[in-house]
């Protein structure tokens, strides 16, 4: 039954947005992490999604969301001079991850949104699909 | 003689079918509201049944009232949203539109749904010939 390519659909898009919500955890969690070199601080992540490309050269099939893949920002991670800080390098530096805590509350609310239309879309369809099972009866 | 399912049901399940379909779409729009360069698609029922109409293929239509033979229907055109306000990343979807269209898609669904219901109680009902 083709109707059920609709709960893939959403599920897919929850799927993606868990994986948003997760990173967004992960960065939050790891806003204060400090490290004492440019190379082990953390760097925010950030997923990449994509429509689902099989789907989308047939032009009139739908498209569910896919996750190509986590990157790392590349913005600089933040240098503080700290010389009593037990993680200093020799020159007195400590290094603190690229996470701008505010871009990522503000991402944390798009994704729960998004999650949530998800569900919404599932319950609907799911009635749906009840009330068709019902028919006739 | 026997009672030919398809005319005693008429146009509904064709409808239903095409409804399930807007309803997949209209799902895959809202699953990638934050994809970027992702295209709101939707399917577009007045152009393809005017479309059909002129063409004249399957049933005649010799009046503006009349509707076009139900098969045709289900040739229906996907076709790319045009957005009020399209966002920085190409991205097309605007959710609350999306959620709208949705909705009323769940509805004519369900209306869909009641007219075969109501379909069946009627040959219910001849069948019985209480």
């Amino acid at each position: 039954m083709s109707a059920l390519h609709i709960f893939d659909i959403a599920g897919s898009g929850m799927k993606a947005q868990n994986l948003r919500l997760n990173l967004v955890a992960s960065n939050i969690a790891n806003a204060n992490s400090v490290s004492s070199s440019l190379g082990q601080v953390y760097k925010s992540r950030q997923p990449v999604f994509a429509a689902e490309l099989n789907n989308l050269l047939d032009k009139n099939k739908a498209a569910g969301v896919d996750v190509l893949g986590v990157v790392e920002s590349q913005a600089p991670p933040v240098m503080e001079y700290a010389p009593n800080h037990p993680m200093a390098d020799e020159l007195g530096y400590i290094y603190k991850p690229n996470v701008n805590t505010v871009e990522e509350m503000a991402n944390m609310m798009s994704a729960s949104r998004a999650y949530e239309n998800s569900v919404e879309v599932l319950n609907t369809a799911k009635n749906l699909m009840l009330q068709t099972l019902k028919m006739g009866q | 003689m026997a009672i030919n399912f398809e005319r005693a049901l008429g146009i509904h399940p064709n409808a239903l079918i095409l409804r399930e379909k807007r309803g997949e779409l209209l799902a895959a729009n809202l699953a990638n509201a934050d994809t970027p360069d992702y295209k709101a698609r939707d399917l577009d029922f007045k152009s393809v049944l005017a479309q059909k109409m002129a063409s004249q293929s399957g049933l005649k239509t010799s009046h503006q009232g009349h509707l076009a033979s139900p098969t045709t229907l289900l040739g229906a055109d996907v076709k790319y949203r045009n957005p009020n306000q399209a966002s920085l990343d190409g991205n097309t979807v605007e959710e609350h539109i999306e959620q709208a269209k949705y909705a009323e898609n769940a509805v004519q669904y369900q209306a869909s749904l009641r007219f075969i219901e109501g379909k069946f109680s009627g040959l219910m009902t001849a069948l019985r010939g209480e």
